[in-house]
C-alpha cells in the first residue's frame, strides 16, 4: 500500500491569490493512498523543505506529490529533500498549479478546481513511479569553440587558461571576425586592431587551442560531456603546414579583380589572397570561384599556375581535397556572431543606387588605415573629401515583422556617436548630422560618450527619420527628412549617408542549431537555458552561448558573456564523469516487432537494432530484429515511445502506464 | 478629446494608432509635406489623442497625395495614410461638406486632362 | 493562345487611347487575346481604404467578378485602375466583414471573395510571355536609346496589396525596357509621386512634384521616360516644365515590335 504525501505550496500570493491552497490540500487528502496532505507558503524554502523531509520520515511516506511552480524550477530542490530523508528522488513529483494554473487564471473557483485535477493527476502518477538510480558517463576533456570572432578567441582562450584543450571553427580564412573589420571601439576610441590582434597570436601561440579556419562544422553526434563532431575542412588549394604568409603568390597573381571581402567590396584583391595583414592563420587561400586556373575559362587561363611558380616552399596545391576530421569534445560553445542585414528592401535610402550611401560597418573600412583608401575617408564614387554625412539610425531595426527586425539592435547609437566623433575630430570643415528615433545609450560612459559629441565635437542631432535619400547629378545627395521637433521637412545636400543597419545573426546559426538540438528564437538568436539566471547555457546540456548569436551586443558585453560561457564549460569539464539522466527509454524485446520506427525519430542515435535468439513455444528458438536503447545516450525525449506502434518502448519516470493514469485522473 | 469620432476614424481606417514609435518617417518621405499644415506623423498622434476636429477642419486632409509612401515606408507598419483618409471622410460625410462641387469642374478642365483626376478628385473630396 | 479579360478604364477610352491601342495590337502580336467585359463601370480612380467604405467598392469588385465568371485572369493597363482593383481583390480576400458586405449589395449568383488573378500588362509581359521570349520578336530594338521607367505610386504601392515587384528595388519596367534593346535609367524618384488628381486644385503641388521627378530622371542621363498612368503622364508633360520627352510604355512596345511608326518628338 502506497503512503503519500500532498504538499501545496502558496508561493506567497503567487499561487494564494488565485488558488484556494486550503481546498486543495483538503480535497486531495481524499485521494487513495494519500496519509498526509499539506499547505504552506513557501514550500521551497528551508523550513518547506524540512516539512517533507519530517513528513517522510514521520509518515513513512513512499511517494511525495508538491503541487507548486514549474518542475523546471525546484524539482531538483524536492527532490534532493526526498533524497535526505531517505526517499529515492524519482518518487517525487511536481504538480505545476502556478505557471499552468495561477498565473493564467483570473477566476479563484476555476483555478482552485484546476490545481486539484493537476495535484489528482500528479497522485495518479506517483502511485506507480519506481526508484531509479542515475548512472553516470564520463567528460572528454576538450572543448569546440564554433566561431573565432572576439567571443570564440576569448571563450577559447579562458578554457585553454584553465588547462583544457580548445579547438576553434572559423569559417573565414582567418580568426578575428567583425571586430578585426572595425576601426575604433566605443567608448574609449582605442584601435581595435591594436586590442584584437594580440589574442589572435595569443590563440594562435597558445598550445591548447588548434584553429581551424576556413573550416565548418558538418555534424554532431552525442551529447553532454560525449559530443563527436565532424569537422569540414574546406580546401584552401595551399598547404597550411608549408605556407609562410609571404605573400609572393598574391603578387605573382594576375586576377586582381576579386571585391575584397575583408574591406566589403570597396576595393578588390587577387583570386589568392591572405585577409589582412594579421591574419591568423598567416596562410593564403585561393578563392575558386575566381582563380582563373581552378576555374578554367580559356586554355591560357588554365594553364595559368603563377602562384604556384612564385611560392618558394611548394605550399599551392590545386588539387587539394576538402578533409573531414572527427572529434570527441565534453562542451561545445557557440559563438557564430552577427552580420548586418542586406537592404534592398530599404532602397528608399538608395544604398543600391549611389556608392557613397554605406552601411555603418562599410564607414568602418573608409575610415581605417588598412582600409581601401589608407585610412583617409574619401567617398567611394569619386575618392573625393565628404564635406557633409548624414547617418540614418535604425534602418532595419525596431521594426514591424513584415517590414524588418523586431529588436533594437543595441550596438548602432554607439557606434554612431563614435563615427560622428571621429570625423569631426579629424576633419573639422565636415558638417555630420544625426537621424534618431531615440539615442540609446545605457552602458558606462555611454551617455557620457554620446554628450560629447553633441557637446564638445558639435555634431548635428536631429529628432526624426530620413524619408528618402536621391543621388543628384551634381554628385551630392538629397536627403529628404523629418525634423519633429522643429515639425519641418527638411532637404540636405550631403556628400555621404551612412546607414546604421541592423544586425543579425549569421546565417550558418540556423543549420548549426538543428545539428546541435538547440533552441532559436524567431530571429534566430540563440536561446538561452534561462533569460535571467542561465544566460549563457543554451537549455541542451553541454552547449553553451557566447556572444552575438544570443542576441545583438557590444564588445564589451560580448567578452563577458564570452569568459561567462567558458567557466560554464570549464565546470563542465573538471568534472570526470556526469551524472546521467535516470529517466531514459527502454524496450520490450518481447513486444518489439522491429520496424525501425524508433531509430529513425531518435534524435541522439541512441537505438540500435540486433538480431537476438529468442525461445519459442515447444522448445524452438527463433532470431528476431530487436530494438535496444543505449541509456548512456538517451536524453530522454520520449520520441521513440510515442513512434513506437507496438508499445515496445517505454519511458522510465514517464511510463505509457503512467500518463495513461494521469490522463485517466484528469478526465475523471 | 472626442471619443466617438475617435472610435470612428480608428474603425474606418483600420489602424491601430499604438503601433506608431514616433519615428517621423512617414513625414520624412511624404511629398506634401510643406503643403501640409499637419503632418502624418501629427495625424496618427492626434488621433491617438482623440484631437480629431482640429484634423478634420485642416486643409491637410485635401493634401494627401494617397500616393502611400508613408504606408510601405513606417517601420511599425502602422498606414498613416489610412489614418488621413478616415479623417476626410469623417469631414466631407457631413451634410454641405463636399470639397469639390461639379459646377467648379469645368475651369478646372484643359483639353489634355484625363478623366482618371476628374473621378479621382471626385472620389477624394465628395460624398 | 492565351486569352485574358481585360479592362481598359474609363481613361483608355478617351484621353489615353496611346496606351490603349497599342496595349491590344501588340498583345495580339504577341498571342494574347485581349477580351473585354460588357458593361463595365469606371473603377473609380482611387482606391477608398477605410474600412467602412463598401459602394466605392463595388464597380472593381463588378469587374473582377466578370473575369472570375469568365473564368479568366483580369489583365489592366493603365495603373491606377490596376491599383484600385488589386486593392480591392486583396482586402475583399482578408476582410471577411467588408466581403459580406459587399456580396450583400451585389448578390451574385456566388459570391466574390478574392478568386481572380489580376495582372497589370507588365506583369502579363514578365509572367505570361515572358520577357526573354518579347525579345525574340521585337524586329525595331531601342539601341543606345536611355530610358527611364516612371514607376509613379500607384503599381507598387501599397506592396502588400500589389505585390508587383520589390516597392523600392523594382525591376520590372527596367527588365522591360531591356527586352526592347533599350538601356534603363535607374533614379531615385523613380517610385515617388507626380502629384496625381491635386493637379486639380493645386498646380503649384503639382508642377514641384513632376519637375522633381522629370530632373531627377534627367540627369542621370534619361533621353526619355514611360509611365503606364494617363495621370502621370499629364503632370509629367503639362506640369513638370520639363522638355524630357514622356511615352506610354506601350507606345515602346508596338513600335518595338514594328506594330507603329516612330514617336519624333
Amino acid at each position: 500500500m502506497q503512503r503519500i504525501g500532498v504538499f501545496v505550496c502558496h508561493c506567497g500570493t503567487n499561487i494564494a491569490a488565485t488558488v484556494d491552497v486550503k481546498a486543495v490540500a483538503e480535497a486531495l487528502s481524499h485521494e487513495s493512498g494519500v496519509v498526509i496532505s499539506q499547505e504552506y507558503q513557501y514550500m521551497c524554502s528551508e523550513a518547506g523543505q524540512n516539512l517533507i523531509k519530517d513528513s517522510i520520515k514521520e509518515y513513512g511516506l513512499t511517494g511525495v506529490v508538491v503541487c507548486s511552480c514549474s518542475p523546471r524550477m525546484h524539482e531538483n530542490t524536492f527532490r534532493k529533500a526526498a533524497a535526505a530523508a531517505g526517499l529515492n528522488p524519482y518518487l517525487v513529483e511536481i504538480a505545476n498549479i502556478r505557471e499552468q494554473c495561477s498565473w493564467i487564471h483570473k477566476d479563484i473557483a476555476t483555478a482552485t478546481e484546476k490545481a486539484i485535477i493537476l495535484g489528482k493527476a500528479a497522485i495518479a502518477k506517483v502511485h506507480l513511479n519506481a526508484p531509479l538510480t542515475a548512472g553516470e558517463s564520463p567528460v572528454a576533456k576538450r572543448a569546440l569553440v564554433i566561431g573565432g570572432g572576439i567571443a570564440g578567441i576569448q571563450t577559447a582562450l579562458d578554457i585553454a587558461e584553465a588547462g583544457f584543450e580548445v579547438d576553434i571553427v572559423e569559417k573565414e580564412a582567418t580568426i578575428g571576425g567583425k571586430m578585426a573589420q572595425i576601426d575604433k571601439t566605443f567608448p574609449t576610441l582605442d584601435c581595435a586592431a591594436c586590442i584584437l590582434t594580440p589574442k589572435m597570436v595569443e590563440a594562435s601561440q597558445n598550445e591548447l587551442i588548434t584553429i581551424h579556419s576556413y573550416s565548418e562544422v558538418s555534424a554532431v553526434k552525442g551529447f553532454v560531456g560525449n559530443f563527436t563532431v565532424t569537422i569540414k575542412k574546406k580546401t584552401r588549394f595551399v598547404d597550411e603546414t608549408k605556407c609562410t604568409g609571404c605573400g609572393l603568390c598574391t603578387e605573382a597573381c594576375p586576377m586582381k579583380k576579386v571585391p575584397n571581402a575583408f574591406n566589403l567590396g570597396l576595393d578588390n584583391r587577387s583570386a589568392i589572397y591572405i585577409p589582412f595583414a594579421q591574419a591568423v592563420p598567416k596562410v593564403a587561400t585561393i578563392d575558386p570561384n575566381y582563380c582563373l586556373k581552378l576555374k578554367g575559362g580559356t586554355v591560357k587561363e588554365k594553364v595559368c599556375g603563377k602562384c604556384a611558380a612564385a611560392c618558394t616552399v611548394g605550399a599551392i596545391n590545386y588539387h587539394q581535397q576538402d578533409e573531414y576530421i572527427e572529434q570527441k569534445y565534453g562542451a561545445i560553445i557557440v559563438a557564430t556572431g552577427f552580420n548586418p542585414i542586406k537592404l534592398d528592401k530599404y532602397d528608399e535610402f538608395a544604398y543600391n543606387q549611389c556608392p557613397d550611401v554605406v552601411t555603418s560597418l562599410e564607414l568602418e573600412r573608409l575610415m581605417n588605415a588598412a582600409g581601401p583608401n589608407g585610412g583617409t575617408l574619401l567617398r567611394p564614387s569619386d575618392k573625393t573629401h565628404p564635406h557633409k554625412i548624414v547617418f540614418v539610425q535604425c534602418v532595419g531595426s525596431r521594426c514591424d515583422d513584415s517590414k524588418g527586425k523586431p529588436y533594437c539592435s543595441k550596438i548602432c547609437c554607439m557606434y554612431t556617436a563614435k563615427h560622428a566623433m571621429l570625423i569631426r575630430e579629424k576633419y573639422p570643415d565636415t558638417e555630420v548630422y544625426v537621424f534618431y528615433i531615440d539615442v540609446r545609450t545605457p552602458g558606462k560612459n555611454f551617455d557620457e560618450f554620446y554628450r560629447r559629441a553633441v557637446e564638445q565635437y558639435n555634431v548635428h542631432y536631429i529628432k526624426g527619420m530620413v524619408g528618402k535619400v536621391t543621388p543628384k547629378a551634381d554628385g551630392t545627395i538629397d536627403v529628404q527628412a523629418s525634423d519633429l521637433l522643429s515639425n519641418e521637412q527638411l532637404h540636405i545636400d550631403a556628400d555621404m549617408v551612412v546607414l546604421a543597419t541592423a544586425i543579425e545573426p549569421d546565417k550558418t546559426a540556423r543549420p548549426l542549431a538543428t545539428m546541435l538540438t538547440t533552441q532559436m528564437d524567431t530571429n534566430d538568436f540563440f536561446t538561452e537555458a534561462h533569460a535571467k539566471l542561465r544566460p549563457v547555457e543554451s537549455a541542451t546540456a553541454g552547449i553553451f552561448l557566447s556572444g552575438a548569436c544570443q542576441g545583438p551586443k557590444d564588445i564589451p558585453e560580448t567578452v563577458a558573456q564570452a569568459s561567462a560561457a567558458a567557466s560554464k564549460a570549464i565546470g563542465l569539464l573538471v568534472k570526470n564523469s556526469i551524472t546521467c539522466n535516470p529517466c531514459v527509454a527502454h524496450s520490450n524485446e518481447l513486444m518489439c516487432n522491429g520496424c525501425s520506427a524508433c531509430e529513425k525519430v531518435c534524435p541522439y542515435g541512441a537505438i540500435t537494432y540486433q538480431d537476438k535468439e529468442f525461445r519459442m513455444p515447444d522448445r524452438t528458438t527463433a532470431i528476431r530484429r530487436v530494438a535496444s536503447v543505449n541509456p548512456a545516450v538517451c536524453q530522454g525525449c520520449g520520441a521513440c515511445t510515442v513512434a513506437c506502434p507496438s508499445g515496445a518502448m517505454d519511458l522510465n519516470g514517464f511510463s505509457n502506464s503512467q500518463i495513461m493514469a494521469e490522463v485517466d485522473a484528469i478526465c475523471k | 478629446m472626442n471619443n466617438n469620432l475617435k472610435e470612428q476614424v480608428l474603425r474606418s481606417s483600420g489602424v491601430n494608432v499604438l503601433k506608431c514609435m514616433r519615428c517621423g518617417k512617414c513625414s520624412g518621405t511624404c511629398p506634401s509635406y510643406d503643403e501640409m499644415e499637419y503632418h502624418p506623423h501629427q495625424f496618427v498622434y492626434m488621433v491617438e489623442k482623440g484631437d480629431i476636429e482640429t484634423l478634420m477642419n485642416s486643409k491637410s486632409i485635401y493634401k494627401c497625395l494617397t500616393c502611400f509612401a508613408c504606408v510601405d515606408r513606417c517601420p511599425r507598419n502602422v498606414e498613416p495614410a489610412k489614418v488621413v483618409e478616415a479623417v476626410r471622410l469623417a469631414a466631407i460625410r457631413k451634410q454641405g461638406n463636399n470639397h469639390l462641387i461639379a459646377d467648379s469642374i469645368p475651369e478646372m478642365l484643359d483639353e489634355d486632362l484625363p478623366q482618371q483626376a476628374i473621378v479621382t478628385a471626385f472620389r477624394k473630396y465628395t460624398k | 493562345m492565351n486569352t485574358f479579360t481585360y479592362y481598359p478604364g474609363c481613361t483608355l477610352r478617351t484621353k489615353a487611347k496611346d496606351l490603349d491601342t497599342y496595349a491590344r495590337s501588340s498583345a495580339e502580336a504577341l498571342g494574347i487575346t485581349l477580351e473585354e467585359p460588357e458593361n463595365w463601370q469606371c473603377c473609380g480612380g482611387a482606391y477608398t481604404t477605410a474600412k467602412d467604405e463598401i459602394a466605392t467598392k463595388l464597380s472593381a469588385v463588378r469587374t473582377l467578378n466578370a473575369a472570375k465568371e469568365a473564368g479568366r485572369p483580369l489583365v489592366t493597363v493603365c495603373s491606377a485602375c490596376h491599383n484600385v482593383i488589386k486593392q480591392t481583390n486583396y482586402d475583399i480576400s482578408k476582410d471577411e466583414e467588408m466581403a459580406a458586405k459587399v456580396n450583400n449589395y451585389l448578390k451574385l449568383d456566388e459570391p466574390y471573395t478574392g478568386e481572380t488573378t489580376v495582372y497589370h500588362y507588365l506583369e502579363m509581359l514578365r509572367d505570361v510571355v515572358g520577357f526573354d521570349n518579347l525579345k525574340k520578336q521585337v524586329v525595331n530594338p531601342f539601341k543606345g536609346k536611355k530610358i527611364a521607367a516612371y514607376y509613379g505610386c500607384l503599381l507598387l504601392r501599397p506592396s502588400k496589396a500589389l505585390a508587383m515587384d520589390d516597392p523600392e528595388n523594382p525591376t520590372i519596367i527596367e527588365d522591360f525596357i531591356k527586352a526592347i534593346g533599350g538601356t534603363p535609367v535607374i533614379y531615385a524618384q523613380r517610385n515617388e509621386c507626380c502629384g496625381g488628381y491635386i493637379t486639380m486644385e493645386d498646380k503649384a503641388q503639382a508642377s514641384k512634384r513632376s519637375s522633381k521627378v522629370m530632373d531627377s530622371a534627367k540627369e542621370q542621363g534619361a533621353d526619355m521616360i514611360i509611365t503606364a498612368c494617363p495621370l502621370c503622364l499629364y503632370n509629367l508633360k503639362k506640369n513638370s516644365g520639363s522638355d524630357l520627352p514622356v511615352y506610354y510604355f506601350t507606345e515602346l512596345l508596338a513600335e518595338a515590335l514594328g506594330l507603329k511608326e516612330a514617336n519624333n518628338e
